[in-house]
């Protein structure tokens, strides 16, 4: 064995790119769940934007409108939970699962003719000076934009969620829709939106997966990353900073776990893959220990159908 | 004069129900104008036409004298009318100034909002403080911040559906000094209430609704409550009549019962004791959130206790569950009626099944004995005159008054040694609650204790031979019913609360 050859600077770079699909769907599903939705077709819409984001991409000849086809995938797909679950009254965990058969099996329709395609590359981030310094140059400014973008998103995400008023509101509406309906606020816009917004970070995170992360086209290959996304969310204890650390605590666990089994370490490969499920349950368990605050921090109406007329 | 608010031949009707026909009266400025009627009368769904959830079939409102049609609550707050709900439409995993900014049309800055709440909460007597989470707050101070919330926007009319229902005596003087202090300043207030000794206290003109029409008006303290109660039902009324109480055996004996409570926002009861005896009734007054919902889990068997904690009939149980109470002859009915009491979407016959398989033998090897159930629930429907169409009706079907009577009949006619039930006479119209607790009380006549948790110190005082205040979780010392004034009992169960509240 020879455990030279992980280099933790590229263990870290590598965490980064393996973790960002999973917090870009987390974030998006924690503004669905902060409503008073819950969308269990992230899985579904993830697929769905990997390969309307690769389809795009690969036809138009650049990442970036590959990435606004994958958050539109992503986004169109989740329309059709929002007919069943907001205007048909559906019921909502129904729905998802629904919506997450229909991602996988639609996608895989859709790309059975771009299987073994290479999409074009994404520009990465090179700031003269800068991306050429030792240890901090790649690790801080030296990714794809879609990594700044995610971070970021968690930051606007927080700030939304804890500092506007349309922010106010979307909490209000996840916590008690009868009494935010009773001051006139519009429960289904909000969700609307919300579940729109969601649909989109999923597909955005699914077209990051096939952009960046693999890069290329296989049927299946969220291989449940939409559902892992929703564990970190429910774990995070709604939190867009916890999210950031539970999805990067998935990734680093996941790359780390590789690399022992490239230098060949002496533990059965399936105990290996088993660590970052069970890492990160373990850690987020702990954070959210305290019963009480997590029980208060949880939209009060997750998952309940609303109908104006009560 | 111009009224502040005309209302004039306003007609609202839903699917099988006119909620309001016709209804026309005017609300002064600077008035206190009460609105009086049996549950149904269709007071909620006209203020809620004033307040822009509701749109009128037909007719119209005028505000000042210029049309007033609003079309959601936006436009009525923009308008000068501000809502005080009778369920408060809070939101418990915030804080104070976050409920108050979601009321308000340009809520400013949040420092800004938190000193101004600050402000005006201290100048009407009400003092809140803008960064407690509201889940962490009494009832009585959950309802300043509606009001507070209402204040700051300057209404010119406030409109307060069932306002005291939670209160305590000493804080229902505290919210009246802050109505007439607004009243003085030129604000009027429409307010809706099913107690009528504080309507001939605080209002200066009523309008009476019976089924959604308007039967009278009238000058509340020219009047008793019994002339008003009439003029709302429409005909006499005679109150429960009370044999005199002979204590029996010890039947229930509560001892050293703590509980902590599951819920985030509960209250965990703190060493409860009593004991209940055969024939007695025993009143548990207080106001809500102090441990009543944990009470009667704890004793129908929902939450574990310690196994000597609960004594029936001699036996040890606070370990066991429900059913091992109930088949002994402990029933309770509990304060929530759909879904927890009955299962709203299932029939009534289904819900007489739920409870009451085990000691009216509804069941058989396993197998439910249809002709047998349908026959006790009709039995119920009959004997505690519940009205519905049929026992194949759902649960949410009926009124709140009818499927009270439906789960406490259901309770009753298994002939229990002990009932406790919690708020039995909640949200239910005059001649209803006159029916259940007439029932209570032969069913204490019959050699059986009843528990009666409530906040109504009125149905209490009515119906209790013996009586404690739950505070914060602790029971205070059980006492005789008999010359209690509702002074002491506020001082009760007001706890702390009362010595730092402003008179």
């Amino acid at each position: 064995m020879d455990f030279s050859a992980i280099s933790p600077v590229s263990l870290i770079v590598s965490l980064m790119i393996a973790s960002t699909p999973i917090l870009l769907a987390a974030i998006g599903e924690l503004v669905v769940e902060k409503s008073g939705v819950l969308n269990l077709g992230v899985e579904g819409m993830m697929i769905f934007g990997a390969i309307s984001g690769f389809i795009a991409a690969v036809t138009s000849g650049s990442p970036l409108i590959g990435f606004i086809g994958g958050a539109a995938g992503g986004a169109l797909l989740s329309v059709l939970f929002i007919i069943l679950t907001q205007y048909l009254m559906a019921n909502q965990v129904a729905s998802g699962l629904g919506l997450t058969m229909m991602g996988l099996g639609l996608s895989a329709l859709l790309g059975y003719s771009y299987a073994g395609i290479k999409p074009p590359a994404s520009a990465h981030l090179d700031i003269a000076g800068l991306s050429d310094l030792p240890v901090v140059g790649p690790i801080l400014f030296s990714h794809d934009i879609m990594i700044y973008f995610s971070i970021a998103l968690v930051a606007g995400v927080w700030y939304f969620l804890n500092r506007t008023k349309a922010g106010l509101i979307l909490r209000a509406v996840g916590e008690n829709h009868d009494a935010a309906h009773a001051l006139g606020y519009k429960v289904i816009r909000v969700r609307l939106l919300a579940i729109l917004f969601g649909g989109a970070c999923a597909g955005l995170g699914g077209a990051y997966l096939s952009l960046i992360r693999v890069p290329q086209w296989t049927e299946g290959m969220t291989t449940g990353a939409g559902w892992i996304a929703l564990a970190i969310v429910v774990f995070g204890s709604w939190k867009p900073w916890r999210v950031l650390i539970g999805a990067y605590l998935f990734g680093g666990v996941t790359i780390l776990q590789l690399n022992l089994q490239a230098v060949g370490v002496n533990i059965g490969a399936a105990y290996l893959s088993m660590t970052p499920y069970i890492i990160t349950i373990i850690v987020l368990v702990v954070m959210s220990a305290d019963k009480k605050r997590a029980s208060i921090n949880a939209p009060a109406m997750l998952g309940r159908l609303f109908h104006a007329s009560k | 004069m111009t009224p502040l608010l005309r209302i004039s031949g306003l007609t609202k009707a839903y699917p099988g129900v006119v909620a309001n026909d016709n209804v026309s009266f005017d609300i002064q400025p600077g008035e206190v104008h009460a609105l009086l009627g049996e549950n149904g009368a269709g007071k909620s769904t006209l203020v809620k036409a004033i307040y822009g959830l509701v749109h009128p079939d037909s007719g119209s409102m005028e505000l000042n004298g210029s049309d007033y049609t609003p079309k959601e609550p936006r436009q009525a707050r923009a308008a000068g009318v501000a809502m005080v709900f009778q369920h408060f439409s809070l939101f418990e995993a915030l804080t104070v100034g976050e409920n108050i900014a979601l009321g308000m049309e340009n809520a400013p800055e949040t420092k800004a909002l938190s000193a101004r709440i600050r402000t005006v909460s201290e100048n009407y007597g009400l003092p809140l403080d803008p960064d407690r989470l509201v889940g962490d707050l009494s009832a009585g101070e959950r309802q300043r911040v509606e009001i507070v919330r209402c204040l700051l926007q300057d209404p010119k009319l406030l409109v307060m559906d069932e306002p005291t229902s939670v209160l305590t005596p000493q804080e229902v003087e505290t919210l009246f000094h802050t109505l007439r202090k607004l009243r003085d300043e030129g604000t009027s207030i429409l307010y809706i209430s099913h107690k009528l000794d504080e309507i001939r206290q605080i209002c200066d003109h009523a309008t009476i609704l019976r089924l959604g029409k308007v039967v009278g008006t009238c000058t509340p303290s020219e009047e008793t409550p019994k002339s008003m109660a009439e003029m709302m039902v429409g005909t006499t009324l005679t109150a429960p009549k009370k044999t005199a109480f002979n204590p029996g055996p010890v039947l229930l004996e509560v001892h050293n019962l703590w509980l902590e409570s599951s819920d985030p926002f509960g209250t965990s009861l703190k060493d409860v004791n009593f004991s209940l005896h055969a024939g007695e009734v025993l009143g548990i007054g207080g106001v809500a959130g102090n441990g009543q919902d944990e009470l009667l889990l704890a004793l129908s068997g929902e939450e574990l206790v310690e196994h000597d904690a609960v004594h029936f009939k001699g036996e040890a149980m606070g370990d066991k569950g429900p059913n091992h109470r109930r088949v002994r002859g402990l029933q309770t009915a509990p304060e929530e009626r759909l879904g927890h009491a009955a299962a709203p979407d299932m029939s009534l016959t289904e819900n007489a099944l739920l409870t009451a398989f085990e000691r009216e033998k509804l069941t058989s090897n396993g197998f439910i004995q249809w002709d047998a159930t349908r026959n006790f629930a009709r039995a119920i429907v009959e004997k505690f005159d519940v009205r519905t169409p049929s026992v194949n009706n759902a649960a949410k079907s009926l009124s709140g008054g009818n499927l009270q009577k439906f789960v406490i009949g259901r309770e009753i006619m298994q002939n229990p040694d002990v009932l406790v039930v919690n708020q039995p006479t909640w949200g239910v119209d005059a001649s209803a609650a006159a029916d259940i607790r007439q029932a209570l009380l032969e069913l204490a006549a019959k050699g059986a204790a009843v528990l009666v948790i409530s906040q109504d110190l009125d149905e209490l005082m009515e119906i209790s031979d013996t009586f404690a205040v739950l505070s914060e979780g602790t029971l205070s010392k059980v006492r005789s019913a008999q010359g209690v004034t509702i002074e002491e009992i506020g001082l009760l169960m007001g706890g702390t609360e009362v010595s730092h509240a402003p008179a």
